[in-house]
């Protein structure tokens, strides 16, 4: 009665609309810039110019002088209270001879730079305008030192040092390993040799970062306002920063403006910053990034340089990889090695690959912060692997969507055990999946066999060059450690829910109550949800790696389900009337058979908190329940993008006459906004292929740090995606559920490479990085042209 | 660096309800908006009139109100996504971005809204290249512009219906 039933669901998996959408709509909804507090101070901060410097002289006089100034904080006015942030995620325990060199950011930097904008001083002024104004007048001094901006160069034993107290810019190395890769080597028909460069772009959500922290010294509390992704987190690491209670500090992260990973850190420096302020200041403070600022010091993910060699048969069987690659971490590495370990899971692709060896080094450079950002090492990973079936594909003569097919893992060998660890240190094994039919699917929705055979010649004789790419990929989602969630049934018959995960667009307020509105009878409307509001729910780890369905959703759904056992005990109990008689469906639960005998559940919820009385023993009061749910490990989705587009040799300019996705990610919960999560990891996948990158020169400067000059993509851009679903229900929880948040990113720069290749099919090339841009691609075409 | 205090006053509406501040002529207008008479529904994406969060119209005209200084509007009319309509009763518009699912984290949301409410009063029946062209000046991190592009023709329809 109390499980779910998947072949009777009422609520989940319906095309709901978003029960947040009003408020958004509106202009109603509170994000970190709207709370306006009496007495808000602000500030600004100063930042680093260089991005490897010692500072030799810091005067802030002038500002501290400046009219309407409050304050002006350096390290050396911190003092014992500026040290670095504790480490996000720490090394992983289960694995032999890692190196991991722990190095963390300050709030406020005393002695060297290590990145252009880090955080040197702050002002703090009753106005923003002030605040900036006074910055402006701080006199600083410094001694330029060499820059450390390539992650090869990085790792040359006569680098300089980003750290001075290590011994070379090595901040970790680990080998993964599974079967024997020599001995596959050595049976292989054919060896392949390549290698790939994956360069840095940013996760350019819409909202900057912000935070708003109010000092109550009367009950010695915090609350905080913060663009988070991990409200809780920040919580318990700020409370013991500021030696309070955790019960003392509040953290809210209210309507953020975008997420896509960066906003999950711990801590960023103005996340240290701000609160300490609010308390020494004892006045409101408030810190709004702007867009500028969010290019240099908002963490950026995906620099990293792969040397792969794949084993194969005669025949495209795939008997072994080997990739050893380089990842940039930027000036610290307060994210452990989430990132690479992601692309050291996802270099295997939905492959079965028996031997595999891969040693992966992380260097320190002179550049900012890399943290995990939407797809988060899992596209670096995707990319060297299809990249070389694509390679594989023509040098052996084999279709490239047969060569998959040849190597992808079959339904029957689920679960299928890697032998290795994934970024959350649990085993990494395929859960379930059904690869074959997902691109059956996709290749009869592109028209593949039509195209190819009709549609590409008729282009080609026409001097049109059109091309056809096809590719799986593999998403690990839903990682522990655990979500909770507890769910009660307030006296007005509505639904309350709380979680500790963040939310930053991904439709909780619907897909969450779709998952209780399905146990408890009522209408989606009518269940409310609170998330990212310590206040509301104590425990928590946040919103990332494509988790809040899946492990957020499913506390969600125990919860719901031992709500409805107490709704159905109780109204037995009231209505006379044995709990298998019951029905409950909009908001009243009924007798079968005497629909006049009810209750509604605001009665029951009444009568589950009664005022005088005698009770039960042990009994609980009102119809509430909080559940947890952690995976041992997580499920892992799986789907395959294709992709027509002409292209122009002349200008390269590119036109996408047709992308189609399907997406495998266990039970649906909500079409309408899974569709939605698609678009734009596809929009971001396309950016990364072919238009976001972050040029730095050889001082590490950022030379487009203004969306003037890093383009995201538009709206003419962007090609309609037609989205297919399969459902391969994930058996390592009860709703089924997958991730899919990162998905739509993952696979689109290896499926535009691949595209590219196949519309130029009369230029002899290779491609070989990304992103790639118009301008870019006519190079590579060129040069290997003339070679 | 001299700070200046002097103040200019300002006279303008703000989705018919009219203001009067005394403000620094430096002041932007997003900041007007958003801090002086709160109305926090404008939203500041960068600051350098590229993302268009912060669109809102002057004159039933799309502006970006990070661009302009707030004494620019003396004796204008400008009309917020505050003031296209309400939580009960949403613009058509509005109620298309609902149905169609146009928005995802809502913070470009606001810009869109105004300027596609500027762009169906010039085009009540565009096509779906045109309604492209339309947002094109509006950037979205999280939808990929497809259900945007849909929420836009459904808008149309749905103000043609009505008359």
């Amino acid at each position: 009665m109390a499980t779910l039933d998947h072949n009777d669901k009422k609520v989940i998996g319906k095309r709901v609309v978003r029960n947040e959408d009003p408020r958004l709509l509106t202009g109603q909804a509170q994000y970190v810039d709207d709370v306006d507090l009496p007495g808000m101070a602000h500030a600004a901060m100063f930042r680093s110019e260089y991005a490897h410097a010692r500072i030799l002289s810091l005067d802030v006089s002038k500002a501290r002088a400046y009219p309407g100034v409050l304050a002006v904080f350096t390290a050396d006015d911190m003092g014992a209270d500026c040290y670095p942030g504790p480490p996000l995620v720490s090394p992983p325990p289960t694995v032999k001879d890692v190196v991991f060199n722990s190095r963390r950011q300050v709030p406020l930097v005393k002695e060297k730079v290590r990145h252009a904008g880090e955080v040197i001083a702050v002002v703090v002024a009753e106005t923003r305008y002030i605040a900036e104004d006074a910055a402006d007048l701080i006199d600083i001094e410094y001694e330029p030192l060499p820059v450390v901006a390539d992650i090869e160069q990085a790792l040359e034993a006569d680098s300089p040092l980003v750290h001075d107290d290590l011994d070379s810019n090595l901040a970790a190395q680990l080998i993964q390993t599974k079967g024997d890769y020599e001995a596959a080597r050595k049976s292989a028909d054919v060896l392949i040799r390549r290698r790939f460069t994956i360069e840095r772009g940013t996760a350019a959500a819409m909202e900057n970062r912000g935070i708003v922290a109010q000092w109550d010294a009367k009950s010695e509390s915090l609350t905080v306002w913060d663009t988070t992704q991990a409200p809780i987190p920040i919580r318990n690491g700020l409370a013991a920063r500021l030696g309070l209670s955790e019960s003392k500090v509040r953290v809210i992260a209210p309507f953020i403006g975008g997420g896509f990973g960066p906003k999950i850190m711990m801590f960023y420096s103005e996340e240290m910053l701000v609160p300490w302020l609010a308390i020494k200041l004892n006045r409101p403070v408030k810190w709004i990034e702007d867009r500028r600022e969010n290019f240099y010091a908002t963490t950026q993910e995906r620099g990293q340089v792969h040397d792969v060699e794949m084993a194969f048969t005669r025949d495209g069987k795939i008997l072994g990889i080997k990739d050893d690659f380089i990842h940039d971490t930027g000036a610290y590495d307060p994210y452990g090695l989430t990132t690479p370990l992601n692309t050291q899971s996802h270099v295997m692709g939905g492959y079965d690959i028996k031997n595999f060896t891969s040693e992966f080094k992380v260097a320190f450079t002179n550049k900012t912060i890399v943290t995990p950002m939407r797809g988060a090492g899992r596209p670096h990973g995707v990319y060297v692997i299809e990249r070389m079936m694509d390679i594989a594909a023509k040098e052996l003569g084999i279709d490239r969507v047969e060569i998959r097919r040849r190597n992808l893992i079959q339904p029957d060998a689920f679960p299928y055990e890697h032998g290795i660890i994934d970024q959350a240190f649990a085993p990494l094994i395929f859960d379930s999946g059904n690869y074959q039919a997902a691109l059956d699917e996709t290749l009869k929705a592109i028209g593949y066999e039509k195209f190819v055979k009709e549609e590409q010649p008729r282009y080609r004789a026409e001097g049109r060059r059109v091309g056809i790419g096809v590719l799986p990929f593999i998403e690990t989602t839903g990682v522990g450690p655990y979500e909770g969630a507890r769910v009660t049934v307030e006296a007005n018959g509505k639904i309350a829910v709380a979680t500790g995960v963040g939310t930053q667009g991904q439709g909780h307020f619907t897909s969450f109550a779709q998952i209780v509105a399905e146990q408890v009878g009522v209408d989606v409307t009518d269940v409310r949800i609170t998330t990212g509001d310590s206040a509301h729910f104590n425990w928590g780890t946040g919103t990332f790696a494509s988790r809040g369905a899946v492990v957020a959703g499913n506390a969600m759904h125990a919860a719901a389900v031992m709500v409805r056992k107490k709704i159905f005990k109780l109204a037995s109990k009231v209505l006379n009337a044995p709990e298998e008689e019951l029905e409950l469906e909009n908001g009243v639960v009924r007798v079968a058979d005497i629909p006049q005998s009810s209750i509604s559940l605001k009665d029951l919820a009444v009568l589950a908190n009664p005022l005088r009385g005698a009770v039960e023993p042990g009994t609980e009061p009102g119809l509430e329940a909080t559940a947890y749910y952690g995976p041992q490990y997580g499920p892992t989705a799986f789907g395959v993008h294709a992709m027509i587009a002409e292209i122009d040799p002349e200008t390269m300019m590119i036109k996408i006459l047709r992308y189609v996705v399907t997406e495998d990610c266990g039970t649906i919960l909500n079409p309408l906004i899974l569709e939605g999560q698609v678009h734009g990891g596809v929009a971001l996948g396309l950016g990364n292929a072919y238009y976001e990158k972050l040029h730095f020169d050889e001082n590490a400067q950022l030379l487009n740090a203004s969306f003037m000059d890093y383009l995201l993509v538009g709206s003419t851009e962007m090609p309609r995606i037609d989205v297919r679903h399969l459902e391969t229900r994930s058996p390592l929880n009860e709703l089924g559920t997958k991730g899919a948040g990162e998905a739509g990113a993952i696979p689109v720069p290896a499926l535009f490479a691949q595209t590219m290749e196949d519309a130029l099919y009369d230029y002899n090339f290779e491609i070989r990085e990304t992103p790639l841009n118009p301008n870019r691609l006519f190079e590579i075409v060129r040069e290997e042209k003339t070679t | 660096m001299e700070a200046t205090n002097q103040k200019i006053e300002l006279t303008v509406t703000v989705n018919g309800t009219r203001y009067e501040r005394e403000i620094e002529p430096r002041m932007l207008l997003s900041d007007f908006l958003r801090h002086e008479i709160g109305l926090t529904g404008t939203h500041v994406g960068c600051e350098h009139g590229v993302c268009g969060a912060c669109s809102v119209l002057m004159d039933d005209q799309p502006v970006r109100s990070c661009l302009m200084f707030a004494v620019q509007t003396q004796g204008h009319e400008i009309t917020t996504v505050e003031g296209l309509g309400t939580m009960d009763a949403l613009s058509p518009v509005q109620q298309a971005f609902h149905e169609a699912h146009g928005l995802q984290c809502g913070f470009c949301t606001p810009g869109i809204l105004t300027t596609v409410t500027a762009f169906l009063e010039t085009n009540p029946d565009p096509s779906e290249e045109e309604a492209r062209e339309a947002i094109s000046g509006n950037l979205c991190r999280c939808t990929g512009y497809q259900h945007i592009v849909d929420a836009v023709l459904l808008a149309a329809k749905k103000k043609q219906a009505a008359g």
